[in-house]
């Protein structure tokens, strides 16, 4: 029978299936972080239960980690760090701690291990995992229940999902990302427009991205709802992987890249649902309001309330723009922000931290703009240091920090103040997310780079006009 | 897990959509190694505003939370589960959720009911109205009551007879070793281990 990506991962993992109960999933790898992970252990504890596969479970510390060198400081973040490290020791599950080469966002240190796979199941206790289907596995973020269930049991009971295909027809014009294309889908189909699917890119325009590109674009599969995002395999995948530590070597490389080829939607299965975009309208995309969904392209003007006829939807964009400040019909390009964030496990690797440097070279962050620069793990940093990007940032006036999550969801040191507004490259605008009472604009990184330049929201081809 | 059954309690009408797991409780709450006492990160930021619906004393003892759509949404967070039910609700209902929030729910006991949004909106006036009434969730019957309103309601069957049955999740799996230990015989040899 034909099928999707999806389905054929799906199937491909199947233990168990029967009347009216869930399908039982084999998971081939399970990441853990410090925030989610402390009460799943602690309920195999409480069960007398092991970890059944210690060697298809990785740790990192992510959520909690200063940027800045030194210890932790909040008591409160050092005992989840601590109980991670404890609980790892117990159970013999290997961990990437803080200072160690290997550590970084756990969404950031997967792939580029080569942990991660096409046709792969990956789970981990953060949404975000979504980000690993950008090579063709089915990956998703689970709660801290289906931890301990993967921890004891290396399945997970799960409903079906439905598919939809996202495609994304022509090619990309010039300064427009990965980020703006996601952007620019969420803002289509919702926040609530993925829910129950695992979503397929397909297309000219996802099929030209970067491996580093198509995970930013999966990444954020769950802002539409999406349990996970997925991209199919192809050249640029096995290339990415080649050589990578935890790759097949050998023999094995070669059987694992004839499997991998097979892992393609069939010419004649059917999506539960479909969208199209057409790449050659998109521009840099922006963020108005206090949701993923709430995005304009950068050229727009702040939306007016009175003009929406929708009940609901009025409410929330009135709503949102008292949250964040802004008065309708504003244009987005003349909004000032107070920090600039480039991090996250949405755009904190080696290729977004060129792009933003490549725009800051030669130039200056603006007076009363803080820009923060944190890379997605240990050795994208090393790797950006090698290259002297962290000159260009700091030459720039930017700073230049150690990896981790970060500003991206404030759980660190590094947080808005009430009020104060930010260019964001990372994948939430919610009210505090990053930091009570802040402001979220989410962007590309050329688009955070060109806005610490200017103060106000801007894409790098407004840096050629000045 | 305890057999959930019916419940009567304290309906809360929350007039919002979109409501997601960092509104539900913002990640500053997370740092905790415990499952319990998250009540007070609940909603954090809205209780600071007085005329947020739980700090009307009438529904701050609310059971039954009467949400807008897409409730749940954002980050897989299960502490935004752990909160709700630390402050006292056992059900909520809302014309969609987010998959992950609602798949939490559903390992603690949480009902999520999905209720047509039609049925909502009389449900919140008659709350609104009637500040403090009690509404009745039937898991056996599929069916929410509040006043002279009579919903009905959507949950999959597997949730609904493990929640009616209280059945807890990694015990029914484990009776399965066998096929798990099938199915890892067959896995190909060149997939990755982490150590």
């Amino acid at each position: 029978m034909a099928g999707t990506l999806a389905e054929k991962v799906w199937e491909a993992h199947l233990v168990r299936r029967a009347e009216g109960e869930p399908d039982l999933l084999y998971i081939d790898l399970h990441l853990l972080h410090e925030v989610t992970s402390p009460q799943a252990f602690d309920g195999l504890r409480l069960e007398g239960r092991t970890v059944r596969r210690t060697d298809l479970t990785l740790a990192t510390e992510d959520h909690n980690v200063p940027t800045t060198p030194g210890p932790i400081v909040d008591p409160v973040s050092l005992t989840q760090v601590e109980t991670l490290r404890r609980n790892c020791a117990e159970f013999g599950v290997p961990l990437y701690p803080m200072g160690d080469v290997e550590q970084g966002i756990v969404h950031v240190v997967g792939p580029q291990l080569g942990l991660t796979q096409p046709g792969m199941t990956i789970v981990c206790g953060d949404s975000h995992t979504s980000t690993h289907g950008a090579f063709g596995a089915l990956a998703f973020g689970i709660g801290t229940s289906e931890v301990e269930h993967v921890l004891a049991t290396q399945t997970l009971p799960l409903q079906p999902f439905r598919t939809m295909a996202v495609n994304v027809r022509g090619a990309l014009p010039d300064g427009v990302t990965a980020k703006d294309v996601v952007l620019a889908v969420i803002a289509k189909i919702g926040t609530g427009g993925g829910q129950g699917y695992v979503i397929e890119y397909r297309g000219e325009a996802i099929e030209s991205l970067s491996m580093e590109a198509r995970m930013t674009i999966c990444n954020m599969s769950i802002e539409a709802g999406a349990r996970a995002g997925m991209i199919a395999p192809d050249e640029v995948t096995f290339d990415y992987l080649e050589g990578r530590d935890r790759a097949p070597k050998g023999a094995d490389w070669d059987a694992a890249v004839a499997a991998w080829r097979q892992l393609r939607t069939d010419d004649d299965a059917v999506f539960d649902a479909e969208v199209d975009l057409d790449a050659t309208t998109l521009s840099p995309f922006v963020t108005w309001g206090t949701n993923p969904g709430q995005g304009l392209p950068l050229s727009a003007s702040v939306p007016d309330p009175d003009r929406i006829v929708d009940e609901t939807e009025r409410a929330d964009t009135e709503r949102a723009l008292a949250y964040m400040g802004l008065e309708p019909g504003t244009p987005l390009k003349e909004i000032p922000v107070d920090t600039v964030f480039v991090g996250s496990c949405t755009n904190g690797r080696i290729e977004d931290l060129r792009a933003a440097a490549g725009v800051l070279s030669g130039r200056r962050v603006a007076d009363g703009v803080r820009m923060l620069v944190v890379p997605g793990s240990a050795r994208v940093r090393v790797q950006a240091e090698a290259e002297g990007l962290h000159e260009v940032f700091e030459a720039a006036g930017a700073e230049w920090r150690l990896p981790g999550c970060s500003m991206c969801l404030a759980m660190n040191p590094d947080k808005l103040a009430a009020g104060e507004r930010s260019a964001s490259t990372s994948n939430r605008n919610f009210e505090g997310r990053q930091g009570p009472g802040g402001r979220t604009h989410l962007v590309s990184p050329l688009v955070a780079a060109a806005t610490a330049v200017r103060g106000t929201l801007s894409s790098p081809a407004d840096l050629d006009k000045d | 897990m305890d057999a959930f059954t019916t419940h009567t309690g304290i309906g809360v009408p929350l007039r919002r959509s979109n409501v997601d797991t960092d509104q539900i409780i913002p990640a500053v709450y997370l740092k905790r190694v415990s499952r319990d006492g998250f009540e007070d990160g609940l909603f954090a930021a809205w209780r600071t505003d007085e005329s947020f619906v739980l700090n009307n004393p009438r529904y701050a003892a609310g059971s039954v939370l009467v949400a807008g759509p897409d409730f749940g949404t954002g980050s897989s967070r299960e502490h935004a589960v752990w909160a709700l039910m630390n402050y006292g609700f056992r059900v909520v209902l809302s014309s969609r959720f987010a998959d992950i929030f609602r798949g939490n729910s559903g390992k603690q006991g949480l009902l999520t009911a999905q209720v047509a949004q039609d049925d909502i909106e009389l449900i919140w006036k008659y709350l609104e109205q009637e500040p403090g009434a009690q509404v009745t969730v039937d898991l056996a019957a599929r069916t929410v009551t509040a006043g002279d309103i009579v919903a009905p309601f959507g949950v999959d069957d597997y949730t609904r007879w493990r929640l009616m049955e209280g059945l807890d999740d990694i015990g029914l799996t484990l009776r399965h070793e066998d096929l798990i230990e099938e199915f890892e015989s067959g896995r190909a040899a060149y997939l990755p281990v982490t150590r």
